[in-house]
């Protein structure tokens, strides 16, 4: 047994005002999540909205772990990532709603944000597009000889198609600072995993291509945080790609029109109340005495009250300017037509 | 000073000269290094340039757009090559959905500099690897799409692509790389990424085209006017964005519009040449527009069959002959 440092997890480095602040951010994307699917209901949101309800463990975790310098390219499921790099939940309401103060001026939606000055270079919605992208950041930043790993977040479904493999082809052929950050949420849209995958783990299919590779529960945020910084720790020190799968599970439907027909209640009860992120770390922190449940219940209360905060902001926020439709699609002058 | 080089050795020399200029120019594609290149482009190259700047990479083309569009969020210069045009439809998820969007769709937070060089043409190589596949990119806003006819094009185009912005599809043309021509000296000869070229004035009707069919035409105009006929010849240079303007303003003095392009007619670029005219030169045109085009059918291998598909001069003098003199139906005296 580790002996318990005052503020501090059995066994854990991490400084209580970092697990506090795990907390507030997983706990902000519950409620971000939950109130946006509110929103949809009003019709202020439409379009797809994939919600992470269930899974920010992985999203806070991963993150955290990560240098300010390092890239980040994610799939369309992507409110977490942008909430636990620290974006404004006004701004990343505001895209939802289509809103010209958006983190992408209403031009993407849920699927496409992105934050240039972060690094974060987008939520990708075509599966397993964003995978070669990773791969030519880590090109890059190798050929510039920096020490930024591009950090790459899709799903179980990325794992089947062509462009996965191609990607880490290229990575470990070529020892590409990569973190391939694989969500097994045991399901891509109604599809279980055992119905479209010939193998069940997904850090598995790394071995073809000599990419060190690991399972980590993604309901456990300490766990991924963890398992993160080595796995970064390895890519930056310049032995090329790691693979990292995260056992989680979504909670609601894949997207705001699923009506959930394959799968049952009691497994989604079930994952909700024994292996819910949220709830876990919250018991941790309380049972080893990090924290208080006063003090937990009053990031509770801000959080509630920035949520409040991004809706009001978004339904304030201007249209985008119907006179900037045609801007960005072409960066350099076209003088012609 | 000018010197008169091969379309091959103009862009040899804007890849060279840009990856001299430039250290965050690479190129990236299948056998580009070792072998050379497979229109040996790049012949020489990761000899002096070292292996980590010329990069031979797997039979991957979604990879290597993909990985190319990474490398230049990340703040690289890739020129990447698909070895020819057939295989972009393996990449063209990554570039339609991917290169084409990224400016736009996060807002001008970032853009996507890659320039995808590839190659288009026939000889005897069966269906699936003797395609015409420009409209494909030339229907992406996003996409610039560059098709240069002649060497001075070749490297002003391409080095203007290299330093441009935005992502450029640079396709090249595999019968022409030994075709010779002027191209300025110095190695700030560069030229915009957009504007046709009208190479050849005439009166009495225009024909439109680029890459190969440029010759077409050339070939045509030189031979009509032995006959007394002037053909107007313009070069398109550039796909997307397209110079309609230069087109409307030549038949608007000619009145009489033919297009000879190397892909199927169907749904093509000289269909949007034909539609973009109409639009706003109906009333200059004394001749249905004619389009010079590939027979639509897979291309077969045999020489004699190959010959029937592809365009060549005698179908463009046809059809110059059609629009000028065919009798249109007169109506019927009630
Ligand atoms: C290439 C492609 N095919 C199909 C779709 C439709 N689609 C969107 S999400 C999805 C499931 C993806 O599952 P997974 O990768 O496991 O991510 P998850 O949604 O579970 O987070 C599908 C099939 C798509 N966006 N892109
Ligand atoms: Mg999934």
């Amino acid at each position: 047994m580790t002996s318990t440092v005052d503020g501090q997890l059995p066994g854990v480095a991490l400084p209580k005002s970092e697990l506090l602040e795990m907390y507030r951010l997983m706990v902000l994307i519950r409620r971000f999540e939950e109130v946006a699917a509110e929103q949809y209901a009003l019709g202020k949101i439409a379009g797809f909205l994939h919600l992470y309800i269930g899974e920010e463990a992985v999203a806070v975790g991963a993150i955290r772990a990560m240098d300010p310098a390092d890239h980040l390219v994610t799939h369309y499921r992507d409110h977490g990532y942008a909430l636990a790099l620290g974006l404004d939940p006004r701004r990343c309401m505001a895209e939802l709603f289509g809103k010209a103060t958006g983190l992408v001026g209403g031009r993407g939606g849920s699927m496409h944000f992105a934050d240039a000055s972060k690094h974060y270079w987008g939520g990708y919605a075509i599966v397993a597009g964003l995978l070669p992208i990773a791969a030519g950041l880590g090109l890059a930043s190798k050929y510039l000889n920096q020490r930024r790993v591009a950090v790459a977040i899709f799903g179980d479904g990325a794992t089947n198609n062509g462009a996965f493999h191609e990607a880490l082809n290229f990575a470990a052929l070529w020892k590409l600072p990569v973190l391939f950050l694989c969500e097994n949420n045991q399901y891509g849209m109604g599809t279980a995993v055992q119905y479209a995958s010939a193998v069940r783990e997904m850090y598995r299919k790394a071995c073809a291509y000599d990419i060190p590779a690991e399972q980590v529960d993604g309901q456990d945020v300490i766990a991924v945080y963890e398992a993160t910084k080595r796995a970064l720790e390895h890519c930056r020190s310049g032995n090329g790609p790691y693979f990292l799968e995260a056992l989680t599970f979504r909670y609601r439907g894949h997207s705001m029109a699923d009506p959930e027909t394959y799968r049952s209640k009691d497994e989604v009860e079930e994952w909700r109340r024994h292996r819910d992120p949220v709830i876990r770390l919250r018991e941790q922190l309380v049972t080893h005495n990090v924290a208080t449940l006063e003090e937990l219940a009053a990031l509770d209360q801000a959080v509630e009250e920035a949520v409040a905060e991004a809706v009001r902001f978004a339904d304030e926020s201007p249209e985008p300017d119907p006179a900037t439709l045609t801007q960005f699609v072409y960066a350099d002058p076209i003088t012609i037509g | 000073m000018a010197r008169e080089i091969t379309y091959r050795d103009a862009l040899r020399e804007a890849l060279r000269e840009e990856m001299y200029r430039d250290e965050r120019v690479f190129l990236m594609g299948e056998d580009i290094g070792a072998y050379g290149g497979s229109y040996a482009v790049t012949r020489g190259f990761v000899q002096e340039f070292g292996p980590d700047r010329v990069r031979d990479t797997p039979i991957a083309e979604l990879g290597i757009v993909g990985l190319g569009i990474g490398a230049a969020i990340g703040g690289l210069r890739p020129v990447v090559e698909l070895m020819t045009i057939n295989f972009s439809l393996l990449a063209i998820d990554q570039i339609v959905n991917h290169l084409a969007k990224i400016y736009y769709m996060f807002n001008g937070q970032f853009t996507a500099p890659v320039v995808v060089r590839t190659v288009e043409g026939f000889g005897q190589l069966a269906a699936t690897h003797s395609q015409f596949f420009e409209n494909y990119f030339a229907y992406v806003p996003g996409l610039r799409v560059v098709a240069p006819a002649v060497p001075k094009d070749a490297k002003g185009l391409l080095k203007a692509a290299i330093r441009g912005n935005d992502p450029v599809i640079f396709i090249e043309h595999s019968l022409i790389y030994r075709n010779r021509g002027v191209v300025p000296d110095g190695e700030d000869f560069v030229l915009p990424l957009e504007g046709a070229e009208v190479r050849r004035e005439g009166q009495d009707v225009t024909l439109v085209s680029w890459l190969r069919g440029y010759y077409l035409a050339l070939g045509a105009a030189e031979e009509l006017a032995r006959a007394g006929i002037e053909c107007e010849v313009i070069d398109l240079r550039v796909l997307r964005p397209l110079d309609i303007e230069t087109i409307v303003r030549s038949v608007q003095k000619t009145n009489r519009l033919v297009i000879i392009e190397e892909g199927w007619k169907s749904f093509g670029v000289g269909a949007e040449i034909a539609a973009a005219v109409q639009e706003r030169a109906l009333d200059d045109l004394d001749a249905p527009i004619l389009r010079v085009a590939s027979v639509e059918v897979p291309m077969p291998y045999a020489r004699n069959l190959e010959r029937l598909v592809v365009p060549n001069k005698d179908r463009v003098i046809e059809a110059v002959r059609e629009v000028l003199y065919r009798r249109l139906p007169v109506p019927a005296a009630d």
